[in-house]
């Protein structure tokens, strides 16, 4: 990729202890635009932490996250997702009780003009919002085939389609990053198979970088460009597929020692 | 298509709220200045009226935001104060001299309006610090921020136990200032009716917008919320201060149906209708997260009420039963772990009533409990 460009997202030195316990430590990556990197590692290696970190939900103890290269250190969560920065949770976290298309309009709020006047007195603008509002919830939604749920509630989907709802979601903040916790975790192989090709789809589409997060090597292989490897924290390898998937340390690590 | 929809329900809704009224107005002609009409419905009226918008109001915070507040009649004492004081010092500065005429009526809106911005400021200043809380401890902090109201209230000068509540003032509210006889209760109904209706369709603007989507999404689930660019410490105080404004316009209503005003009565301690428990109980009796059901909780609450204290059939109880309602609050206790047991949602859930949807409505429910029928057959025959 263009090595001369000011990569989308950049960590530098990020670290986070719990008590003690160092969960993760001198973490250090740069995604550049369009880029789908991969994140594996053992369970409890530290995945979600960094998760966590880059999305303001735990305030790292050293180190700095970078969006486009501004500094994102103290802000809340609210304030990484207007900077950018999207996410799905690995134990999928959706507004269970209204609707599907409603889930997805609750992340075009921070996006939407009108004021408590407006809404008030239901004016031109109200409308004009709300109307397109849901014209791009439903584009949305149909790109990962949930057109047709749109007015159920959110948690009488199947697990699959509760999945492709989170990231639809995450898809409407307008971001620049895409974070993915484990998207593939508890999916048959076709409901996989689906998943990586609406990654792909989204990933033409709107030209975003995609970090991903798995716990299964395999899936990881196929898709990522490249892939960091980490355990107990620490990063133990970084490159291409086929460099990882032929390194010691990371056999060593998946094998548990 | 759909906004046709929209649009539709709006004009059904704005006529038959439209025709209601007239048909009030011109029962009120008729029947205004006879016994029961006058001595009864009319107080009764006024009493639902801001129990509705009290209900109503919480509601936003306790259903749709979920976040349990316990001082929510704190807000409603400022705006009853407010309302009572600023009346009576344009009476005292001879603004109107007779209670009728445009002016006094300009004065009483001006009155409630100002009663709900300062309820408003006041739910600001608390809702800042005390929303940083949650469940229990919101909860408990919410209920000391009313009682430290009540109290500041009860020791200024000009409104506490030496001003307003008692004494000569406290008079002088009923013959001057706001404070309707009965008699005015009945020329003036249609203000209560008018604001109530105009502040519910502000609560149900508010929470159909992105506003109440927003709400619903923290309620649901607050990380989740933030992660989709919910800035969740900021709305949450702006609905506890949107609520806080309709607790204070219930508080001017409250303060115009009443003679006097004493802050005992919004105390927590309070055994009548004003604590904040019993807004409580109206709120989860509705349904939490439903506004029509908060009216008719509203509603239901005030029979309750209105029976304890003045149903004949109360006094003849047999003595052991009888004692019961001698303390309402235990009555209020035994309802809501009724409801809890067999409606746990409330009578509503978060379910809307719609006139326009209403024949939808009905056909899905008929069909579910079709459904649900079926199944227990079904469950019968094979067990
Ligand atoms: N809030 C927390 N408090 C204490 N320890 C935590 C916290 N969050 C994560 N950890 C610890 O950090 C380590 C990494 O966890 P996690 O990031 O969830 O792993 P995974 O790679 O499976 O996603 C684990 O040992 C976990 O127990
Ligand atoms: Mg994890």
């Amino acid at each position: 990729m263009a090595e001369n460009k000011v990569p989308v997202l950049e960590t530098k030195k990020l670290g986070i202890n719990f008590g003690g316990l160092k969960a993760v430590s001198d973490f250090n990556i740069q995604i550049y635009e369009g880029e789908l990197r991969g994140l594996i590692g053992p369970n409890g290696a530290g995945k979600t932490t960094v998760f966590n970190m880059l999305t303001g939900v735990y305030e790292p103890t050293e180190g700095t996250v970078l969006l486009n290269g501004v500094p994102l250190n103290g802000k809340k969560t609210h304030q990484f997702v207007a900077a950018g920065i999207a996410r799905t949770f690995q134990n999928i976290r959706l507004f269970g009780q209204m609707s599907v298309i409603e889930n997805v309009k609750v992340a075009f709020t921070k996006d939407v003009k009108y004021n408590l006047l407006d809404a008030s007195l239901r004016t031109r603008k109200f409308w004009k919002a709300e109307r397109e509002m849901t014209d791009k919830a439903m584009e949305l939604l149909s790109i990962f085939g949930l057109e047709d749920a749109a007015e159920l509630p959110a948690s009488s989907l199947p697990y699959g389609r509760q999945r492709k709802l989170e990231i639809a979601r995450a898809l409407a903040t307008d971001m620049k990053v895409l974070l993915l916790d484990e998207p593939a975790a508890g999916m048959n192989p076709t409901e996989t198979a689906e998943l990586l090709d609406c990654i792909n789809t989204i990933r033409n589409r709107f030209g975003i970088a995609i970090l991903l997060i798995e716990h299964d090597m395999s899936l990881v292989m196929n898709v990522c460009e490249r892939i960091k490897v980490i355990d107990y924290g620490v990063t133990i390898a970084d490159g291409l597929p086929e460099e990882i998937a032929s390194n010691p340390r990371v056999i060593a690590a998946y094998l548990g020692e | 298509m759909k906004n046709n929809k929209t649009a539709r329900s709006y004009l059904v809704n704005t006529l038959v709220i439209a025709a209601a009224f007239i048909l009030f107005q011109v029962l009120t002609g008729l029947f205004g200045s006879e016994g029961d009409f006058k001595l009864v419905l009319v107080p009764s009226l006024w009493q639902c009226c801001y129990l509705i918008l009290l209900a109503a109001s919480l509601n936003l915070v306790l259903g749709f935001l979920g976040q349990l507040s316990l001082g929510h009649c704190g807000f409603m004492a400022i705006g009853a104060y407010t309302a009572a004081l600023i009346s009576l010092a344009c009476e005292r500065a001879g603004v109107f001299t007779d209670k009728a005429g445009l002016v006094y009526i300009l004065i009483i809106f001006g009155c409630i309006i100002a009663a709900g911005l300062l309820a408003a400021v006041t739910g600001l200043l608390v809702g800042i610090p005390a929303l940083r809380l949650k469940g229990d401890y919101l909860a408990i902090i919410t209920l000391g921020f009313g009682m430290i109201i009540v109290n500041v209230i009860n020791n200024l000068p000009f409104c506490g136990q030496d001003g307003l509540s008692q004494g000569s003032a406290a008079a002088s509210l009923y013959k001057t200032g706001l404070g309707f006889g009965s008699k005015a209760k009945v020329t003036y109904l249609w203000i209560a009716l008018v604001v109530t209706i105009l502040c519910l369709t502000l609560m149900f603007m508010f929470v159909r917008s992105k506003y109440g989507r927003a709400i619903r999404a923290i309620k649901d689930d607050e990380i989740a919320a933030s992660a989709s660019g919910i800035n969740v410490s900021s709305y949450k105080v702006l609905t506890f201060t949107y609520s806080a404004f309709f607790a204070g316009v219930a508080g001017a209503l409250y303060a115009c149906a009443n003679s006097s005003l004493s802050t005992s009565s919004f105390a927590f301690t309070n055994a009548g209708i004003l604590n904040s428990t019993f807004v409580v109980v109206m709120v989860v009796l509705g349904g939490m997260g439903s506004l029509t059901g908060s009216i008719v909780a509203a509603v239901i609450m005030f029979f309750v009420n209105y029976q304890i204290a003045n149903g004949s059939w109360v006094a003849a109880l047999p003595p052991f039963l009888n004692g019961v309602f001698k303390y309402p609050m235990l009555v209020y206790a035994v309802v809501l772990v009724i409801v809890i047991i067999f409606r746990p949602r409330g009578i509503f859930g978060t379910y809307e009533f719609s006139l326009t949807r209403l024949p939808e409505d009905v056909k899905k429910a008929r069909a579910r409990r079709a459904a649900a029928k079926a199944e227990r057959k079904e469950a019968v025959s094979h067990g």
